[in-house]
C-alpha cells in the first residue's frame, strides 16, 4: 500500500515538466520508396492496417503515390507517402514532381528487395532518389530496409544482409563525395526485414521511436513507475499498430536472453488481435481487449492493460499475488500522469496541472 | 517441472527432448498438421491409416511409421503408406496391428478422384468389421479448402452413400464409420482429431459432466479441456461446440505459450529472488504466490467478455469463455475452477491404465 501513495506524487511532479516540452503537433512527411514489388505496401498494411502477412497477397500494385495520414499516439500524425515503385512513376517523381515529393521530408524509408535480379539498377535508382532528397530535404533521416529476408537461408542471412548494407553504404558514400553534399555525412540506418517474422516490427518500432515527441519524458516516467511497482520490464505499445513506443527494463530484466522480445510480443499480441476480431466479428482496427493477465506460478506474472486512449502498457513482474494486484492498481493511477501521450497539447497541460 | 504455460527450469532442460513448439508464422508446425502434410509431400497417397493422434518426424515412404504421443494418456500413431494393401500381404500380422487399436483414420483427398480410395476403404472396413467390430473408422475428407460449401457437402454425401451401400450389401447396418471435412488451412483438422481422440477416452461422459457443471455454476459460455501442445481438446461441456470458440481458445493458449517462452524460460538470479522476499513483503517468494499453476485471463472489449485459462497438469489446460461483464467475479470463478481441476486430476488418476 505504501507504493500506492508514493507513486502518485512523484509522477505528478514529473508531469509538471511535460507542459513545457510538448510541442505543436507536426506533420512529418514519411516517404516509403523502393523498386516495384519490393513489398512497401505490404509492410504498410501490416503495420498500420492490421493485415496479416498472408492477406497482403491481395494487394495490387500501388499506382502513383498512395497518401495516408496515420494517427499515432494522438498528437503525432504520420504523413505517409507510399510511392509506387514502377519505373515510369519513379522517373516522374524525379522530374516533374521532384519538388512536390522531396521537399519537407522528415524520413525516407527505402526498401530493397533482397531477391532482386538487377542489383546495379536498384542502386542506380537509389542514388538518384538520394540526390533528389539531399537537394530538397538535406536533414531527412534515412532508413534502409533490406526486405524479404525470409527467402535467404538462415545460416547465411546475416552475411547476405551485411554484404548488401555494405554495398548501399558504399554507393551512398560515393554519391556524397561526387555531389559535394554540404550536410556532411548522411545518417543511414539499415534493417533486415521480413513480413513473416517479428523483424518488421523491430524496424518500424525503431523508426516510430525516433519520431515520437517528448520521448525522454515518457522514458523517465516509465522508469520511475517500473521501480515503484518492482517490475522487471515495462513495454508501452501504440494502440493500433502495437509497436513498442517506449520501454523500461530493470537491471535483472536485462539478463533475459531473448533480445528480440519486444518485437516478438508486438507480433504475438497483434496476431491475437486478429483472432479476437474473427471471434467477435468486430473490425480489425477496433480495440480488441482491455486487459490481459497471466500468472505463471512461481516464475513470473504479466499483465497488459489499456493504458491511455492511444496506448497499452505491458508489465512483467516477479511472482507474487499482492505485488501483482498492487502493480495493477498503481498502473491505473499512473494513467493520469501519462495523459499527455494522447495530446492535443492542451490536454497534456491540464492533466499535469490537475 | 517443465510446463509450456509457466516456463521451464533451465537446469532441467535435457536436450530439449519432445518439446514441440507451435509458432504462429510457421502455420503448419502443429504435429497433427505435420503428419497430414507429410502425406502429400511424400507418397501422395490417397489413403492413410492411423490410430491415435500424432507424429512428428518425417517418415520414409512405403513403411509403417510408429510414433507415440506422450501426453495425458498414451497414444500411438501408426502411419501407413497408402499404397500398401495390408490384407493382401502375408508379411503383416493383422492381429498384432489391429488387435489393440481404437480408431482408424482414413484420409481421402477431396480434390482428387477418390473412387479408388473409397473402394480400398470399403475393403478395409469389411475386413475389419468381421474381426474387430469395435474399431472406430474415421474418414477425413481432406483438402476441402478451396471447394465451395455445396460441393463439399456433395462430396461428403457421395462418399457416405458409397460406403454405406457397400456395408449394407454385406449385412453391416450400424458400422461405426464417421466422416469429417478437414483442411490444414483452418482449425478443422484439429477439431476432427479432437473428436477422434474423445472417442478413445474412457468415461468421457463424466469428464463432460464435470465441465458442464462448471459452466452452469460459473455461467461460462463454453469450456474446453485442451491438450496444450497438440491443441486437441479432449472434452468440452454440453453446449453446442462451434469452431469460433474453439479457435479463440486454442489461439489464446498459443499466446500464453509464446509469452512464457519469452519471459518464463530464463532463471532469475538468487540475489534478486532474495531481495523480493524482503520488505515490504517479508515473505518467502513461494508463499507470495496464490497458485502454483498457471492462471490467466483476458478481457475482450466486445461485451467485456473474459476468456480464462487454468493449467490442469503438465499436459492439460482448461480454457473457457466467460459470461459478459463477469471479470469482477474472477476470484470466485478461480475457486470453483480449482475444485473442478482437483476433480479432473482424480478422474485421470482413476481412469489411467494400471
Amino acid at each position: 500500500m505504501a507504493d500506492l501513495e508514493a507513486s502518485t506524487p512523484s509522477l505528478g511532479a514529473m508531469g509538471g515538466d511535460v507542459r513545457n516540452e510538448v510541442k505543436k503537433p507536426k506533420k512529418k512527411k514519411v516517404l516509403l520508396m523502393g523498386k516495384s514489388g519490393s513489398g512497401k505496401s505490404s509492410m504498410r498494411s501490416i503495420i498500420f492496417s492490421n493485415y496479416i502477412a498472408r492477406d497482403t497477397r491481395r494487394l495490387g500494385a500501388t499506382i502513383d503515390i498512395d497518401l495516408s495520414h496515420v494517427k499515432f499516439l494522438g498528437n503525432l500524425t504520420l504523413n505517409l507517402w507510399d510511392c509506387g515503385g514502377q519505373e515510369a512513376f519513379m522517373e516522374n517523381y524525379l522530374s516533374q514532381q521532384r519538388v512536390h515529393v522531396f521537399s519537407n521530408v522528415g524520413v525516407l524509408i527505402y526498401v530493397f528487395d533482397i531477391e532482386s535480379r538487377d542489383v546495379d539498377r536498384d542502386m542506380a535508382t537509389y542514388v538518384s532518389i538520394m540526390s533528389a532528397l539531399t537537394q530538397y530535404s538535406p536533414t531527412a533521416k534515412i532508413y534502409v530496409l533490406i526486405h524479404k529476408m525470409d527467402l535467404i537461408m538462415t545460416q547465411v542471412r546475416e552475411a547476405v544482409f551485411m554484404d548488401r548494407v555494405k554495398l548501399v553504404r558504399q554507393k551512398t558514400a560515393e554519391f556524397l563525395q561526387g555531389s559535394n553534399f554540404a550536410g556532411g555525412d548522411v545518417d543511414l540506418t539499415p534493417f533486415a526485414t521480413s513480413i513473416w517474422d517479428q523483424s518488421l516490427y523491430k524496424a518500424w518500432a525503431s523508426i516510430i521511436h525516433d519520431l515520437v515527441p517528448n520521448l525522454s519524458v515518457i522514458e523517465s516516467q516509465l522508469a520511475s513507475l517500473g521501480v515503484l511497482i518492482e517490475a522487471e520490464e515495462l513495454l508501452l505499445f501504440e494502440r493500433t499498430s502495437f509497436l513498442v513506443v517506449s520501454s523500461w527494463t530493470s537491471d535483472e530484466g536485462q539478463n533475459n536472453p531473448t533480445t528480440d522480445r519486444q518485437e516478438r510480443i508486438s507480433n504475438i499480441l497483434k496476431h491475437f488481435k486478429q483472432s479476437i476480431s474473427r471471434f467477435t466479428g468486430t473490425p480489425r482496427n477496433a480495440e480488441q481487449f482491455t486487459l490481459m493477465e497471466h500468472k505463471a506460478g512461481g516464475r513470473f506474472s504479466i499483465f497488459c492493460l489499456k493504458f491511455t486512449t492511444n496506448t497499452y502498457l505491458m508489465v512483467i513482474l516477479p511472482p507474487g499475488e499482492a505485488r501483482f494486484n498492487a502493480a495493477k492498481l498503481n498502473c491505473q493511477i499512473a494513467r493520469e500522469s501519462f495523459k499527455f501521450l494522447d495530446g492535443p497539447i492542451s490536454a497534456g497541460g491540464q492533466s499535469s496541472a490537475a | 517441472m517443465d510446463s509450456p504455460l509457466r516456463g521451464r527450469d533451465p537446469s532441467l532442460r535435457v536436450g530439449g527432448g519432445g518439446r514441440i513448439l507451435l509458432r504462429r508464422h510457421s502455420s503448419l508446425l502443429s504435429p497433427a498438421q505435420l503428419n497430414l502434410e507429410r502425406l502429400y509431400v511424400q507418397n501422395r497417397a490417397r489413403q492413410q491409416q492411423k490410430d491415435g493422434s500424432k507424429a512428428t518426424e518425417p517418415s520414409t515412404p512405403a513403411r509403417i511409421q510408429k510414433d507415440s504421443m506422450a501426453s495425458f494418456m498414451d497414444f500411438q500413431v501408426w502411419d501407413f503408406p497408402g499404397q500398401i494393401d495390408i490384407f493382401d500381404n502375408p508379411t503383416f500380422d493383422i492381429d498384432a496391428m489391429f488387435g489393440e487399436i481404437g480408431a482408424l483414420i482414413w484420409v481421402i483427398d477431396a480434390q482428387d478422384d477418390y473412387l479408388e480410395a473409397v473402394a480400398r476403404l470399403n475393403v478395409t472396413i469389411l475386413n475389419l468389421q468381421r474381426t474387430y467390430p469395435n474399431i472406430k473408422i474415421e474418414v477425413f475428407i481432406h483438402k476441402v479448402d478451396g471447394l465451395s460449401d455445396d460441393y463439399k457437402l456433395d462430396i461428403q454425401r457421395d462418399i457416405t452413400i458409397r460406403i454405406q451401400d457397400e456395408l449394407s450389401d454385406h449385412g453391416f447396418e450400424n458400422a461405426p464409420v464417421t466422416f469429417h471435412l478437414t483442411s490444414i488451412y483452418n482449425h478443422s483438422i484439429f477439431e476432427a482429431f479432437s473428436k477422434v481422440i474423445q472417442k478413445l477416452i474412457p468415461r468421457l461422459g463424466s469428464l463432460e459432466a464435470m465441465l458442464t457443471n462448471l459452466c452452469r455454476t460459473c455461467r461460462f459460455e463454453k469450456a474446453y479441456l485442451f491438450d496444450v501442445l497438440s491443441k486437441i481438446y479432449i472434452a468440452t461441456d454440453n453446449a453446442p461446440a462451434d469452431m469460433a470458440s474453439y479457435e479463440i481458445c486454442s489461439d489464446y493458449i498459443d499466446v500464453i505459450i509464446d509469452i512464457t517462452e519469452v519471459y518464463g524460460s530464463w532463471p532469475r538470479s538468487k540475489g534478486y529472488r532474495e531481495s523480493l522476499e524482503g520488505a515490504p513483503w517479508n515473505q518467502k517468494l513461494d508463499d507470495q504466490v496464490a497458485s502454483n499453476w498457471a492462471e490467466s485471463c483476458m478481457v475482450l472489449t466486445d461485451a467485456n467478455r473474459p476468456i480464462m485459462l487454468r493449467e490442469v497438469d503438465k499436459y492439460l489446460a482448461l480454457v473457457a469463455i466467460m459470461k459478459d461483464d463477469s471479470y469482477d467475479k474472477m476470484p470466485l470463478v478461480n475457486m470453483n475452477v480449482e475444485v473442478v481441476v482437483q476433480g479432473l486430476k482424480e478422474f485421470f488418476d482413476i481412469t489411467k491404465p494400471k
